[in-house]
């Protein structure tokens, strides 16, 4: 009984939040590398991308509640994602337009480009902020609980409770789809195909005839949907303030980084890898072992590797020890 | 020749928007914008050198900056004596035993004939053993010495030494960290070099936020001391109410104009030296050796320099100046606060005044340090302006208008990259282009 006692425990504040932080920045980071194998830049304005694509959802979230459509049990964030999604799309083609754009057709160095994407970021940061305020906004709506933590007690006769919230459900499942998705198309379809050749080698795709303008057209399309999931459910999950998604791109890079730049799996992995270690470095061990060892000897301190105040910068720990070991990641990506 | 007319040209623009700031807003803010926009070329200057002058992208003004506040504190606090006669010595103990089992690590993993797999181990080993030894001295003397007058103190203090000498201090402090970063990160690559340094930033903040022993954390470090004097001790001075009733100013008003210029004269003076010495290095051999460097590593390599020395160089100086400016930006403000630092803030917008002024030109930099701040302060009410302007057809109770009222302030952001934009599309060698030598 204290063993099970221990794994729910286990359960309830590692494997689930880990799995639906990791989806988030899984999403982030497929977007970052997207960006990277095709267009060759460090997109720093992912994040506010994905403050974009949020920053939509809300916008539609509050129109639709005016006009009396909600989703029952699931927040409306759901019924709404694909138009969300279609805005970002429009928003990332128009800044590809006016300002990427010019910069790939002067072959500039990847930094000058990663300076614009700087730019854009400002920019956009001051435009979502302009559109929808600085402020904390909740657009969380419908069941909260998928399992509650009383439900589960009762049912299982155990001391530990598992919660699973709805927007934890939803993340999980939505990413499965999503990756499922692009990944049946990179390598199925011959588009995704001709968009694998295009990041090898320009060139040699150029000579095959490969339209490069369709494939840019393409990245981005996949980009501004992922960003706009990834930003849509991080939104939900946590709450939507402008201002975190600038520190979201930290985290993000890392796990691009970790998981190998330019390689989608790695991206995945990388995701999981950056917010199992966050949780599993600043957890505090004392209840597991309270349940595992006899209690004469369970220590006094709350066994913790690091306080809980450094959640975000073992991220960074992990991102600066992977540039310095093994700078092309888990699966071996571009180096830079 | 040109360009000399050029840059006194844009100096005189400058002083200009300054009167005009001067004479519709208010001298005080005149002078506060420009303090700030001192420091802030001064950054620019450390980042120009790096980035214009030898091709490295340093995206950690803001740890470098806050480290230069850290010894602020360190240096003019007065210490908590109760504090370290209960734990300070715990904690040196403890951070010598964790720095020299680094040091033993590394000089372990360079002199040994070890396989690289047992290398992990044993390093793995040293350093989670080290770390746990120095968390089991230290965190008893740290929960102790946080919780001495807490609202007070709760931190080891620093020597009492004039502030002043915390500015050449910071610098030291940052010239130092830059040498450990610069000596494992230096030999990636632009972006990641990017990433990294931005990384490493974060977490020196994340040190400063949470260990409150050393900064106090996010509670501050308030009432450091100042190199002028108070404006309460000038009002009571005779001088100063006869030049007050001259100009037809009220007393307070006068005797912070008069702290605020003293400042601005001891800034104005750094400012000259370090351009000073920055000119003399980049026209002197040395200055060209980097700028072959950034131009073609491999053929400046072919030539015999030492591209990974030159550049570790480079990397040190420019951090420390970044950090001195950081150092001279906690005194005038005062305070410490560990929450303002913000990489939009100091690290994205001094990158924007370097590219604007013209990477590679110290002038440059200069002058997009008081370009971009002083836009950086007064797009606020010029956004406010505008949006007032736009929607002046509209009738003021529309809730469209109250909602753009009120985010106009967040303009500045979109002001801000928008320059950025342009100038990158439009003039990508800035404002004042380096030198053709």
């Amino acid at each position: 009984m204290d063993f099970l006692n221990g794994i729910t425990l286990i359960a309830n504040y590692i494997l689930i939040p880990g799995l639906t932080y990791g989806s988030q920045l899984a999403l982030g980071a497929l977007g970052i590398t997207m960006i990277y194998t095709v267009l060759r830049f460090s997109n720093f304005a992912h994040g506010e991308l994905m403050s974009f694509g949020a920053m939509s959802s809300i916008l539609l979230t509050w129109l639709f509640s005016d006009l009396g459509i909600s989703a029952g049990i699931l927040p409306t964030a759901i019924i709404i994602l694909p138009i969300a999604i279609i805005i970002t799309i429009v928003y990332c083609l128009i800044i590809d337009k006016f300002v990427f754009r010019f910069y790939r057709q002067q072959k500039s160095k990847s930094v000058i480009t990663l300076i614009v994407s700087i730019g854009v970021m400002f920019f956009s940061g001051g435009l979502i902020r302009f559109i929808i305020g600085p402020g904390d906004k909740n657009f969380f709506d419908g069941e909260r609980f998928i399992l509650k933590a009383k439900t589960f007690k009762a049912f299982t006769g155990l001391n530990e409770g598992l919660a699973i919230k709805t927007t934890q459900g939803i993340t999980i499942i939505l990413t499965i789809i999503l990756v499922a998705l692009l990944f049946w198309f990179l390598n199925k379809t011959k588009t995704g195909k001709s968009m694998r050749a295009y990041s090898d080698n320009q060139d040699l795709a150029l000579l095959s005839g490969i339209n490069p303008e369709r494939v840019v057209l393409i990245t981005w399309i996949i980009t501004g949907t992922l960003a706009c999931v990834a930003g849509t459910l991080y939104g939900l999950d946590k709450s939507y303030k402008p201002f975190t998604y600038l520190h979201l791109v930290l985290p993000i890079f890392a796990s691009a980084i970790v998981g190998g730049v330019g390689n989608p799996v790695g991206a995945i992995i990388g995701g999981f890898v950056i917010a199992f270690s966050e949780l599993i470095i600043t957890f505090a061990y004392k209840k597991i072992f309270f349940y595992l060892i006899p209690n004469e000897f369970t220590p006094n301190g709350l066994l913790q590797i690091l306080s809980t105040d450094y959640k975000i910068a073992v991220s960074f720990v992990i991102l600066v020890l992977v540039l310095l070991i093994k700078p092309t990641g888990i699966y071996k990506g571009k180096v830079i | 020749m040109q360009n000399k007319n050029h840059i006194f040209n844009l100096f005189c623009c400058m002083f200009f928007m300054f009167l005009l700031v001067g004479f519709f807003q208010s001298w005080n803010l005149a002078l506060t914008i420009f303090n700030l926009c001192i420091i802030s070329s001064i950054m620019s200057l450390g980042i120009n050198i790096q980035w214009g002058n030898a091709g490295i992208v340093n995206f950690g003004v803001m740890g470098f900056a806050a480290l230069g506040g850290l010894a602020n504190v360190i240096i003019s606090m007065p210490p908590t004596n109760k504090a370290w006669e209960t734990g300070g010595i715990y904690i040196i103990l403890g951070l010598t035993i964790f720095i020299v089992s680094i040091i033993f690590s590394v000089v372990l993993w360079k002199r040994t004939a070890f396989s690289n797999k047992q290398k992990y181990l044993i390093t793995i080993f040293i350093i989670t053993f080290s770390y746990f030894l120095m968390r089991y001295i230290i965190d008893t003397p740290i929960k102790a010495i946080e919780s001495i007058e807490p609202a007070k103190t709760g931190y080891l203090g620093g020597f009492n030494l004039p502030v002043i000498i915390s500015w050449p201090i910071g610098g030291l402090l940052a010239a130092l960290t830059a040498y450990l970063i610069g000596k494992i990160a230096l030999g990636l690559r632009s972006d990641y070099l990017a990433i990294a340094t931005l990384g490493i930033s974060e977490i020196i903040i994340y040190v400063l936020k949470n260990e409150d022993w050393l900064s106090r954390g996010v509670k501050n470090v308030n009432g450091l001391p100042r190199p002028v004097p108070y404006e309460i001790e000038l009002q009571s001075k005779p001088w100063v109410t006869e030049i007050a009733n001259l100009t037809k100013t009220s007393i307070p008003e006068m005797s912070s104009i008069i702290v605020k210029v003293s400042y601005s004269l001891l800034f104005v003076t750094i400012l000259i030296v370090i351009l000073f010495l920055l000119e003399v290095a980049l026209k002197s051999p040395w200055g060209r050796m980097m700028r072959a460097i950034r131009d073609n590593e491999v053929s400046a390599n072919a030539m015999g320099k030492d591209i990974k020395k030159r550049h570790l160089q480079v990397f040190i100086i420019g951090s420390a100046i970044i950090g001195i400016a950081g150092a001279m930006l906690t005194t005038l403000d005062g305070q410490f606060t560990p929450v303002s630092y913000q990489p939009l803030r100091f690290t994205f917008l001094v990158w924007i005044m370097v590219i604007i002024g013209g990477s590679g030109n110290n002038f440059g930099s200069v002058i997009g340090g008081f370009i971009i701040w002083f836009f950086w302060i007064q797009s606020e009410p010029i956004g406010l302006w505008l949006v007032s302007f736009i929607t002046s057809q509209i009738s003021d109770s529309n809730l469209v208008k109250i909602h753009l009222l009120e985010n106009a302030a967040h303009m500045r952001l979109m002001f801000m990259g928008i320059i950025l934009l342009a100038t990158l599309r439009f003039a990508p060698k800035g404002l004042i282009p380096e030198e053709k030598r």
